[in-house]
């Protein structure tokens, strides 16, 4: 047991080794978060289920487990909010990327779409003012 | 549906509190005992649905370890090895999940497996963008995500 429980450790250890390289050696911020966010995810969760199989505690356990699915549940929404603010801000992808759907297509410009929702809520803002001076 | 749920954790509670044994195996055990006694109780298959909900969520759960696993050793392998074999690019991937919640769930498992990473949905709803390491084929890549992932969460959500 003692055995299966440092091959676990080790191997999460290692993929949270990696996931650091690969900050360094990623060309872009996109590829950067694909590497870490998870890479980290799954070596975290092989460090907590083996210190949970350490101690073997119910408590212990739980809490283990815990961990592991806000892990899950937080990790790709942070992932996923740094990315997209990101590429509308306009860091560029890697000379290397082969296509980008997104560029071409209408969506792209949801942040001027959320300027537009704004003039029109001035709009309004106009359109009430005088009703309610009447 | 929510009431065979709650029905369940009843007779796992009660398993639990028979045997006088609160350990988490223990809790495991009384829920699986409930849900085949359930099983067994229900004759006119009210219940088809719930029943269907628990084995289909536990195959969820093995095929998202197992994908998750897959790409992590794709990634590793990436970052090791000197040279980059990489070929990045942003995919619009047309979706069949319609709601909020499968949309959520589908984008969060992308970007959850290494390599993948979802960016930003249509104002429609109707496509997910997402970022991944390897585009050798963009078909290939949408015929992946959609036999993959998104048949397994409408199976699980529907």
């Amino acid at each position: 047991m003692d055995y299966v429980i440092m091959v676990v450790i080790t191997f999460g250890a290692l993929f949270v080794l990696l996931a650091a390289i690969g900050i360094v050696r990623m060309p872009d911020l996109y590829l950067r978060i694909s590497v870490t966010t998870k890479a980290a995810t799954l070596g975290v969760g092989m460090i907590l289920i083996a210190a949970a199989v350490y101690f073997g505690e119910a408590s212990m356990t739980t809490r283990a487990l815990a961990i592991v699915f806000f892990l899950l549940l937080t990790a790709p929404v942070a992932a996923h909010l740094i990315g997209k603010a990101s590429y509308f801000v306009g860091i560029p992808l890697w000379r290397k990327t082969v296509l980008d759907d997104l560029k071409d297509s209408e969506d792209t410009h949801s942040l001027l779409g959320i300027d537009e929702e704004d003039e029109d809520a001035d709009k309004k803002d106009d359109s009430q003012k005088p009703e309610s001076e009447v | 549906m929510k009431k065979k749920f709650l029905v369940n954790n009843m007779l796992m509670l009660v398993w639990v509190a028979l045997k006088g044994d609160f350990t988490f195996a223990n809790f495991i055990f009384g829920f699986f005992l409930g849900f085949l006694a359930l099983w067994l109780a229900d004759r006119e298959h009210a219940g088809k649905r719930y029943f269907k909900l628990l084995p289909s969520a536990i195959s969820f759960f093995l095929f998202f370890l197992y994908e998750l696993i897959k790409a992590n050793i794709q990634v590793a392998y990436e970052v090791m090895t000197p040279t980059l074999y990489m070929e990045p690019g942003i995919v619009s991937v047309p979706l069949d999940a319609k709601t909020d919640l499968e949309i959520t769930m589908l984008a969060n498992l992308i970007s959850l497996t290494p390599g993948t990473l979802s960016l930003d949905v249509s104002e429609k709803g109707d496509v997910l963008y997402v970022h991944t390491m390897y585009v050798h084929d963009k078909e290939e890549f949408i015929h992946g995500i959609k036999n993959g992932f998104e048949r397994k969460v409408l199976e699980l959500l529907r």
